[in-house]
């Protein structure tokens, strides 16, 4: 009954893969796959009125992402793009022992997801969850499997087949000098609210709280540890001390708990605005020194503790069954009036959940790095769709995590700290306000759980996670007296994965910016320039660092104005790459097939045009930033001195430079992803019409001397095929 | 023991760790009789690269 075929390609020369068709055992499981996909779907969304597992929408995920990737990719990756087995990657063609080297494609994986996957995915859905569940749970499943795995792998594919340039280069070429300008500023742009919203999220969790402060800062001397150690005691002997730096940063979370408790406790108990000082100071500091003391031991560190977290929060969530408390949608999908961040479903919910369901900026890493490590152009799939299916899958546990929380606490914890008030009585009335309730004992209890001195107003993601995380790992590991520790570990892990952004960040940020200058002063390109580097990091870190300090000082609360455009901001990088991949589909003579990044890029552009619409023109000064300018400059001109949550002139005056700034930003956004898509559209057509066109710069076809299996696990024929190499002495 | 071996192996190259060894492989494959780096002089090398040339992180 097995038969194997080559699904006829006319013009591939490596064709599909070996298929098996009619196979009943096949046809068996994924009958079974789509079954319990079809009921978990069913019970996270026809459920009203009573509570279900938050272990359904782990299924309803897994099932989603097992179809689309043994169907879906597969057909994107055989049909639209052809991949061609047969012709040799950039890593066998160009293979340096360094930057290109073919890599093994699990490693490869772990390496390319570790570099996608970070906070990203863990704090936009836990935000997203004052919808209810049900719209972030749709979005994140559908939009990872139609838009964002699809974005990572086409855009992987073709910057394979071009020896790995980057998006900005690939741009340039295929779209032309004004699309490839608007693009790599868009990416300067984005570099730098990223890092900005990234660090308030650190700065929200860890303001006022010695224990978290003092564990993340401990990770600085263990870096500097592992670094020396790497650098001078046993050079590459990675494993050894990632294990030893492991085990020091789970000491610094129990140590955290004796220092808070001990006189020492007032050293490290620090406001926002210290906190954010120490982040610039520390941000400028990992930018100008070497690599090997900070930043290459964090990595390190991040990535193993990356690998631990997402296997302990699946397992925890399938094994503890917990039940979700949120309604599957709250008024606040309709009415607009989201007290975590404003807006009605369409267009935030999908403004807000970036990370997760659709990220631009995993394109800076599909393109770039992760090509010239890929041994096989059908690898794509297991790396690109696979990987990004991944970091799905985490984003979906996160908004799980946030749901099982009383709604109560979740408001509490994430409203804006200037709406809650001072006190617990202040914070339990404004939660009170918008139709949910939480005694202040109840809010008094949750932070004594977690030996926190407050949870009131930790909006950010990152402690309503930790609550969540904390309230599930304790059911099944330790109980309650182990509760303030898992907090403080999931605090710890979440700050640790954004602080090795805001290191990289901050680093690739000033290369882009002395490549930029050094366009003019040719001497400022140079990287070992020491005036250059430490010029470009203090702009890089200045513009982070003034937006992090206008967000922890906004009286209209930082991540309530910041992180939609955050959102925006990376949806605008999403759509530069789709549309860079749609073009070269179309130039490539494949514009049946353009359907497939045409679609997502339409729904993108939607997205994001609406929201920067929605967020400059709105009159509704709870969602436009400049009807909030004005509503708050009137009230300056009327002479009032109080407005809202501003309880000061000084107050009232930041809100309007705040607000005006954030309109110019919005507005710059709409305008650079208007300039990609018009020039982009003007390409299809010139392409379509078939005149002559630069035919890009695709690499000459060179036939691969390598064989090596496309899936992370090898298929029958694909271990046959292993054997035979192996006793031909020859190993791929 | 051998399946053991193997993924110990694996996840030594996830780490990094094998990658002297890999340079080890490739030197012999395309540059044979050439001087190598020695294991210090190749991690330095390694780490430093990412002074010049840093890797983007997402979020």
């Amino acid at each position: 009954m097995v038969t194997t075929e080559r699904s006829g390609e006319p013009e591939g020369r490596g064709g599909g893969p070996a298929t098996r068709r009619r196979d009943p055992q096949q046809i068996a499981i994924w009958t079974a796959v789509a079954v319990l996909g079809a009921v978990a779907w069913a019970i996270v969304a026809f459920t009203r009125g009573e509570q279900i597992s938050a272990a359904w929408l782990v299924f309803a995920a897994v099932a989603s992402y097992a179809i689309a990737y043994r169907f879906y990719s597969r057909y994107i990756a055989y049909k639209a793009l052809r991949v061609d087995d047969t012709r040799a990657t950039p890593a066998e063609r160009l293979d340096d022992g360094q930057d290109y080297q073919p890599t093994d494609r699990r490693v490869l994986f772990g390496h390319h997801f570790a570099a996608i996957a970070g906070a990203g995915p863990l704090v936009g859905p836990v935000l997203a969850a004052q919808m209810g569940y049900l719209p972030g749970t749709i979005w994140i499943i559908v939009g990872v499997i139609v838009a964002g795995a699809v974005q990572d792998m086409v855009t992987l594919f073709f910057s394979t087949r071009r020896g790995g340039r980057s998006l900005g280069q690939m741009a340039r070429e295929e779209i032309g000098p004004v699309g490839g300008i608007a693009a790599i500023v868009a990416v300067l742009v984005i570099m730098v609210i990223l890092l900005a919203v990234l660090a308030l999220v650190v700065v929200q969790a860890l303001a006022e709280s010695p224990w978290g402060t003092f564990s993340l800062a401990m990770t600085i001397p263990i870096a500097l540890f592992m670094g020396f150690y790497l650098r001078y005691l046993r050079p590459g002997k990675i494993i050894e001390i990632s294990v030893i730096g492991v085990a020091l940063l789970l000491l610094a979370i129990v140590a955290g708990g004796w220092v808070q408790d001990s006189s020492w406790g007032e050293t490290f108990h620090l406001s926002a605005n210290q906190l954010t000082l120490a982040l610039v100071i520390y941000g400028f500091a990992a930018s100008v020194l070497p690599v090997w003391m900070l930043l290459a031991p964090r990595d390190y560190l991040s990535s193993f503790m990356k690998i631990g977290v997402i296997v302990l929060l699946a397992a925890s969530i399938v094994l503890a069954w917990p039940a979700m408390q949120m309604a599957p949608l709250t008024r606040f999908a309709f009415d607009g009036l989201g007290p975590v961040a404003a807006g009605s479903l369409f267009p935030f919910v999908f403004i807000t959940i970036a990370c997760g369901a659709l990220s631009g900026f995993h394109a800076l890493v599909s393109s770039g790095t992760t090509p010239k490590l890929i041994q096989k152009e059908s690898q794509v799939r297991v790396i690109g769709y696979g990987a990004m299916l991944m970091e799905s899958f985490v984003a979906v546990m996160a908004l799980a995590a946030a749901c099982i929380l009383d709604p109560g606490l979740y408001f509490a914890m994430n409203m804006p700290a200037t709406v809650l008030g001072p006190t617990l009585e202040s914070a339990s009335a404004a939660v009170q306000q918008i139709g949910f309730t939480i005694s202040p004992a109840d809010l008094a209890a949750a932070a004594a759980a977690v030996e926190e001195q407050s949870l009131v107003g930790r909006s950010g993601g990152a402690p309503t996670l930790a609550v969540g995380l904390s309230t599930v790992f304790s059911e099944l590991f330790g109980g309650d007296a182990l509760r303030a520790f898992w907090y403080h570990f999931a605090i710890m892990f979440e700050a640790l994965f954004i602080l090795t952004t805001v290191d990289a960040g901050t680093r690739v940020g000033r290369f882009m910016l002395q490549d930029t200058v050094g366009n003019v002063w040719p001497r400022f390109k140079d990287t070992s320039w020491r005036p250059a580097a430490w010029i470009s990091s203090a702009v890089i870190v200045g513009a982070w660092g003034y937006l992090l300090y206008a967000g922890v000082n906004d009286p209209l609360g930082g991540i309530h104005q910041l992180f939609p455009l955050f959102g925006i901001a990376n949806q605008l990088l999403a759509a530069v790459a789709l549309a860079v991949c749609t073009t070269l589909l179309i130039k490539n003579g494949r514009a049946r097939y353009a359907w497939i990044t045409l679609v997502p890029l339409a729904f993108d552009a939607a997205v994001t045009l609406t929201a920067s619409y929605q967020k400059i023109f709105s009159d509704n000064p709870k969602l436009g930033f400049w009807a909030q300018r004005t509503q708050y400059q009137e009230a300056l001109d009327a002479g009032k001195t109080s407005l809202g949550s501003a309880k000061s002139v000084e107050d009232m005056q930041q809100v309007v430079f705040n607000t005006t700034l954030d309109t110019v930003l919005t507005a710059l956004f709409a305008i650079l992803i208007v300039i990609v898509l018009v020039d982009s559209v003007r390409v299809w057509i010139t392409a379509l019409r078939g005149r002559p066109l630069d035919s890009g710069s695709e690499d000459p076809y060179v036939e691969s001397q390598i064989w090596a299996p496309s899936g992370l696990v090898p298929t029958r024929e694909e271990r046959a095929k292993q054997r035979e190499l192996a006793r031909a002495g020859g190993s791929g | 023991m051998s399946r053991l071996r193997a993924f110990w192996e694996f996840v030594r190259e996830l780490a990094g760790e094998r990658d002297y060894e890999r340079y080890l492989e490739h030197c012999a494959a395309h540059h044979p009789g050439e001087p190598v780096m020695s294991e210090r002089v190749f991690w330095r090398e390694r780490t430093d690269r990412q002074d010049r040339e840093p890797s983007a992180r997402c979020c």
